[in-house]
């Protein structure tokens, strides 16, 4: 089977060779294993990208290939993230908790270690017990089940109510887009559970690797990601080659057609979005661990709209466009406000870029849609195909 | 108090004037006859000394007589000096009998003041004056006499303050002034203060229970805050325990411990305050019992790496008791016993039953209506809030909802439209003028931004719907970062002229602002222009004609490129306009288009997509629910927006086209 989609969809082994330099070369240069031309930093801020590169390459398994454009992708992300973050903090808090109550002269029971470490992370809400949802963040094995459970399960509920009562087109868009807004509201609130706006913190200190350091750490996870979007690749073009793939092309491009043909319309999509919902998952849970802190700013409406313009951007409907358009935004946009960009004096008036990438982004957006409908793997299509009749 | 008493402001240039004559004339010592004299009427001097002996030896019996005169003269400076007469600050010169105010009755030596001029008459020692000492019986005489004389007024606002005098600092004698007052007074404000006043003097100092039976009842049915905060005093109660309900007490209600009301720790609490139970030994006290007595490494004979379960805790700590080093811990059982053995109650600190009865029935009464206008209150919340969503939306409905193009910039065209009344604002000062200008021109700029946009970019994009709101949305980030960069990130001032500045008030519990009340009249407008137009004109039958079949309009002579571009100007415009009003009460940031653009997409939607009165009624439930959410859990808003999202959700589930559906060919696909 793997060998059949190395075959059939040549971009595969393209792809595969390409992340594989890709991650030798950030090994070559990292400060733990080579050179240390890259910052700890700008190593995670690759490794960051290579999540994003796979969120997007869920988005564009939605849009490309199903034409459901969801504007509320950044939930499922940030949610991966919430679940892996639980087991986090409450992991190394309990560890902080422990090597302190091991110096009082009385042992500490278990009960009180837990109450401290609810006390600790909880008292910035004001509030001193576990709430029901952090039920199983002491098991590493049961959140990293949640990843992708709780990310699909939502997925599922959503994608039946919406396909069921046939909510398509831009109108399942704004309501993915309600779904999300809804949800950072209601992390947004204190006694929620998730700690409010202060969101969950201090995710790069991974719990009982403490002697390990951030230099090797970030390199392990550099690799964790690219692990990660390559299997999501493979994954994903397996998916879209066969007959499956046809099918939920059909669906994007003839609803209606395809239903009269007697294909189950909804469980095509529900089962594309619950997927990609938990890829999205996965990637959520490799990024935050890398970004260190989460809090629901990150999934508020805005940051799923820029998912979908990113794989606009790359080209949609055929996976590394995907990739591409989220690796080439998400890293210039950090290129240009990260201060790193030389200012351009005009003479008369300075140009930051810091302040105008923003508005740059936006035409960017803008010239794109209008005059490259394929995106940038338009282009490189355009190209391949000229050199190779 | 203590510093100087000036009669000041209140006097005029020409009689500070002729008190300063009187006062060189009183220094070459001149015979105090030609002082009242001089001043041409009977001044406050002269009526002192002419009862001097009744106002420097005052009793209660005689001080009546000189009070009347002075009242009668009616002269401004009677209210200063009863005050200061009251508060024993005023002096008698020995050396020839003037009544002075002095600046710190504390100094010495003093420096004397005159009563009627504020003219400081030179210095004195201690013994070359004397203090008017009122006892308590004449100062409150002259209290009584104080109010009276404000209240005689014939100045409503200064009755009127002479009532709020009497509110802070209430006292019996008020009573029967203000029963006197109640039957001649005309003025219905004043009218309507005494008769929340009196009950509240009568409840405080009435002996009997029929009289303030009758006062709390007199109160049913008034929302107003005083009334409320006369009869909550009433209803305040204390916690206390005992072996039996004590006979005869006016008890509200009897406790369990380990109720809602009264937990079993706080009531243990209370028995261990009074000594009559032994002190709980906490998990705190335990551990630092047993830390305190580690013996070779172990507790008790249980080695301290074990003590780290509850279960081996409670073994060591027993061992400790049974040795005598630790004092016994009460367990759940003693509690339970020591509790047992007594009632708690709470009691009112209002003696009498019929009066708390009364006043918790009354209280009750007013509740049920001050809830009745809360849900009013609420109710006009909503309508505003409506009112809101309605503008915001409403030329979304237009764009999105007639032309089936989603303009995620929406939301920038009405901070444009703030940023323009802004603009229009600091240049014109002139509130309502700049106000009467900004809306045409946020309409202008707006209608022109939009045309330029359909123009140059949604036009292309017809065919491909979702790609639409991409490239509008890389024109809304580019729009608000090009106004961070023109005007900065903060919020800038959009002040509403001052007749829109205020609040309509209905009473103490129903309220609305001015700017609201404007919000929903612009609204209602909106409509009905909106209408009008789609309706009623040939644009509105060509746009019609051009959503519905734009091939076929075309071939009946219908411009559709000319009418689209015309439709997106016009929603564009409505929400410049629609930006100037929300602008008035929200905060003009670049960024406060987001805010709205998402709630706007979904009150089209709900609605129904292509009509305008859809989005009225898509606003009005989106709006009424939040508020009506908010009132069922009024500290969290975050909760109430949660909420009805989830709620819209789950309604384009069971209604996908949303209140008003569009039927037949119009629906479209």
């Amino acid at each position: 089977m793997g060998n059949s989609i190395f075959v059939r969809n040549r971009s595969v082994p393209v792809f595969i060779a390409v992340l594989a330099l890709v991650a030798l070369g950030v090994t070559f240069l990292s400060p733990a294993y080579g050179t240390g031309a890259l910052s700890v930093s700008f190593t995670k801020v690759l490794g960051m990208t290579l999540c994003l590169c796979l969120a997007a390459l869920a988005m564009d398994l939605v849009w490309g290939y199903c034409g459901i454009l969801s504007l509320g992708h950044f939930a499922f992300f940030g949610l991966g993230g919430y679940m892996i973050g639980m087991w986090l903090m409450t992991a190394r808090t309990e560890a902080v908790i422990r090597a302190n109550l091991a110096e009082s002269p009385i042992p500490p029971t278990e009960a009180e270690v837990s109450q401290a470490t609810a006390l600790q992370i909880f008292s910035v809400v004001g509030a001193e017990d576990w709430p029901w949802m952090w039920a199983v963040s002491d098991s590493l094995f049961l959140s990293l089940l949640l990843v992708v459970l709780v990310p699909g399960v939502l997925a599922l509920v959503f994608g039946w109510l919406a396909f069921r009562s046939r909510v398509t087109g831009v109108y399942l868009s704004i309501l993915t887009q309600a779904m999300t807004l809804a949800l950072s509201l209601y992390l947004f609130q204190n006694d929620t559970g998730l700690r409010g706006n202060n969101g969950l913190s201090g995710l790069q200190n991974i719990p009982g690797a403490e002697a390990i350091g951030q230099d090797r750490l970030s390199v392990w996870f550099f690799w964790a990601s690219a692990l990660a979007l390559g299997l999501g690749y493979v994954g994903a073009a397996w998916l879209v080659s066969g007959k499956f793939g046809n099918i939920v092309r059909g669906i994007r491009d003839d609803e209606l057609r395809v239903r009269f043909l007697g294909y189950p319309v909804e469980v095509y999509k529900l089962v594309v979005f619950t997927l990609s919902a938990m890829i999205c998952g996965v990637a959520g849970a490799l990024y935050y661990p890398q970004a260190g802190i989460i809090n629901p700013d990150e999934i508020a409406p805005i940051a799923s709209i820029y998912l979908a313009v990113w794989v606009a951007i790359g080209g949609r409907g055929r996976l590394y466009g995907a990739v591409i358009g989220a690796a080439v935004v998400s890293l210039l946009s950090t290129f240009f406000t990260s201060g790193r960009a030389p200012d351009v004096d005009l003479g008369f008036y300075e140009i930051s870029w810091i302040d105008w990438w923003p508005v740059l982004l936006g035409l960017g957006f803008v010239l794109v849609t209008l005059f490259a409908p394929r995106g940038l793997a338009g282009l490189f299509d355009y190209v391949v195909r000229r050199q190779d009749p | 108090m203590s510093a100087c008493r000036r009669p000041g402001a209140a006097h005029s240039m020409t009689r500070s004037v002729l008190a300063a004559v009187v006062g060189v004339v009183l220094a070459i010592s001149a015979p105090l006859a030609a002082h009242a004299q001089e001043a041409g009427e009977p001044d406050l001097q002269a009526i002192l000394q002419d009862n001097a002996e009744l106002v420097a030896d005052a009793s209660r019996r005689t001080v009546q007589e000189v009070l009347d005169i002075l009242v009668a003269s009616q002269l401004p400076e009677v209210p200063e000096f009863l005050a200061t007469w009251q508060a024993r600050e005023v002096f008698q010169r020995n050396s020839d009998g003037l009544f002075v105010y002095v600046e710190d009755p504390e100094s010495d030596p003093l420096t004397l003041i005159d009563i009627t001029s504020g003219e400081v008459l030179g210095t004195a020692g201690s013994r070359e004056v004397t203090q008017l000492r009122p006892n308590r019986g004449v100062q409150g005489v002259i209290a009584a006499t104080r109010v009276q004389f404000q209240l005689a007024s014939e100045d409503p606002a200064r009755r009127m303050a002479a009532l709020d005098s009497i509110e802070s600092d209430p006292e019996e004698s008020h009573l029967g002034i203000l029963q006197g007052l109640l039957a001649t007074e005309t003025d219905p404000d004043v009218r309507e203060r005494i008769e929340l006043l009196l009950p509240a003097l009568v409840i405080a100092f009435s002996d009997e229970d029929a009289p303030r039976v009758d006062a709390i009842r007199s109160l049913g049915g008034n929302i107003s805050l005083t009334a409320r905060a006369t009869l909550n005093p009433l209803l305040a109660t204390t916690l206390e325990f005992a072996e039996t309900l004590p006979e005869g007490a006016n008890i509200a209600r009897e406790l369990r411990p380990g109720s809602d009301a009264l937990s079993r720790e706080a009531a243990y609490a209370m028995l261990v305050d009074e000594g009559l139970a032994p002190p709980r030994v906490g998990r705190s006290d335990i551990l630092s019992v047993l830390a305190g007595n580690i013996v070779d490494g172990a507790v008790g004979g249980i080695p301290v790496a074990e003590l780290n379960t509850e279960e081996a805790r409670g073994r060591a700590y027993g061992a400790l008791v049974a040795a005598g080093i630790a004092p016994p811990a009460p367990s759940e059982a003693d509690v339970s016993e020591s509790l047992g053995a007594f009632v708690f109650f709470e009691r009112y600190l209002e003696d009498s039953a019929a009066v708390t009865t009364a006043a918790r029935e009354t209280l009750d009464g007013i509740e049920t209506r001050v809830g009745f206008y809360r849900f009013l209150d609420l109710s006009l919340d909503g309508i505003s809030l409506a009112s809101i969503y309605f503008l915001a939306a409403i030329g979304l409905a237009i764009t999105f909802g007639v032309m089936g193009v989603i303009n995620m910039a929406h939301g920038e065209f009405i901070m444009i439209g703030a940023y323009t009344g802004y603009v229009v604002q600091s240049l014109v000062p002139n509130e309502t003028a700049s106000l009467a200008i900004a809306i045409p021109l946020a309409f202008v700029v707006t209608f022109m931004a939009g045309v330029a946009m359909e123009r140059l970019v949604i036009r292309w994009l017809y065919h491909r719907p979702l790609e639409t709101l991409l490239a509008t949305f890389g024109i809304s980030i580019a729009l608000q970062q090009i106004v961070r960069l023109v005007f900065g990130a903060l919020t800038q001032p959009l002040t509403p002229p001052d007749w829109l500045a205020g609040s309509v008030t209905f009473n103490d519990v129903v309220s609305i602002g001015s700017v609201r009340v404007a919000i929903f009249i612009l609204a209602v407008l909106f409509f009905v222009v909106l209408w009008l137009i789609l309706n009623r004109t040939r644009l509105g039958l060509e746009v019609r004609a051009v959503t519905q079949n734009p091939a076929m309009a075309a071939s009946m002579g219908i411009n559709p490129d000319r009418i689209n571009m015309l439709t997106f100007g016009l929603g564009s415009g409505i929400a410049g306009i629609a930006g100037v009003a929300i602008g008035l009460f929200a905060q003009v940031v670049p960024d406060m288009g987001s805010n709205y653009i998402v709630q706007s997409f979904m009150t089209v939607v709900v609605g129904g997509v292509g009509n305008i009165f859809g989005t009225l009624v898509g606003a009005s439930m989106i709006g009424g629910l939040q508020k009506a959410i908010e009132w069922l859990n009024p500290t969290n808003t975050l909760a109430a927006q949660t909420y009805m999202i989830l709620f819209v959700i789950l309604f384009i589930q069971f209604r996908p086209r949303g209140i008003i559906a569009l039927r037949g060919r119009a629906a479209g696909d």
